[in-house]
């Protein structure tokens, strides 16, 4: 990891997009990572009870995905200094090969002082929106 | 059953110490999917001036949910904790959590309410160290499931 300087980052630049996608076994490994049982991330049975079409990633993982493509950028995850989301969708996961495929992109939208920026994440599966309001202020090395 | 309002500026004992091990970074590492070497090498983590492994950025969520299932009582919030979806997440950093942090998390109910049919409860928990060092607050809201007709608590694995 290389630690990204602040005087390299402009309002306006633009995060490497990443795509990732989330199968039911990634759901079970965050399950037993997290220690997050919840049926609604592993039983069918339960997501249609709860009026879910089906399966659904944990908003947390969802949240871990997209909170990589600042790391990868900043090249240090103590460069992170506050990160919030609202969970506004759920991803959906079929119980296909494929799963769901989530979509990250963040920009840099502000410069709050010199070393401390904000990225805005928007964040997608399936062209829709699951993260809202998805920002992280991020101190870079000066 | 329903939520508790009375339940809402109740704060918590603190959690038993959450001792932060290599292999618990690593396994959240891989499940997120996080290849970066800064979570598996004591190196990598030096060089970037850790001083040890750090966790990524939402590993908190998972000391702060062991520290709900301690201290959360069924009748305290109404609800069963095994049945609750994510509204939203907040966390403000004081610095990464690390490998031989033994954390401690103390919880505070900070709204409890009834939005359209479901129940929603904010929760604000503050982890610090074993010096008492502030480390990461997190704030949180849940809304349940279980106000959905056969939320299905016989399926509850607790």
């Amino acid at each position: 990891m290389m630690t990204l300087r602040a005087e390299h980052v402009e309002v306006g630049d633009e995060l490497p997009a990443r795509t990732v996608t989330v199968a039911r076994g990634d759901l079970v490994r965050y399950a037993g990572a997290s220690e997050d049982f919840n049926p609604v991330h592993w039983n069918p049975r339960v997501a249609h009870e709860a009026g879910l079409p089906d399966v659904i990633a944990h908003g947390m993982l969802t949240m871990a995905i997209a909170a990589r493509t600042v790391t990868d950028w900043a090249g240090d995850p103590a460069a992170v200094v506050d990160y919030r989301t609202r969970f506004s969708r759920p991803v959906v996961v079929p119980d296909d090969a494929q799963g769901a495929s989530v979509e990250v992109r963040g920009r840099v939208v502000a410069r709050l002082d010199d070393d401390l920026v904000r990225i805005d994440l928007v964040v997608t599966s399936g062209g829709t929106k699951v993260l809202s309001d998805a920002r992280v202020t991020v101190r870079l090395a000066s | 059953m329903a939520l508790n309002p009375s339940s809402v500026g109740k704060s918590y004992p603190s959690s038993r110490p959450y001792p932060v091990e290599s292999e618990t970074i690593r396994r959240f590492a891989e499940a997120v999917g996080d290849p970066a070497a800064v979570y598996t090498d004591p190196q990598a983590a030096e060089a970037l001036g850790h001083p040890s492994v750090p966790a990524p950025p939402t590993f908190p969520f998972i000391v702060v949910a062991r520290a709900m299932g301690e201290v959360f009582r069924y009748d305290d919030i109404g609800f069963d904790p095994t049945y609750l979806i994510h509204g939203d997440q907040r966390f403000e950093y004081a610095r990464p959590v690390r490998v031989g942090d033994r954390l401690v998390t103390t919880l505070e109910i900070t709204g409890a309410k009834n939005l359209r049919g479901r129940d929603v409860l904010t929760l604000r928990a503050d982890v610090a160290d074993a010096g008492g060092e502030h480390v990461v607050t997190l704030h949180m809201t849940f809304v349940s499931l279980s106000a959905v007709e056969g939320g299905g608590h016989d399926d509850a694995p607790r």
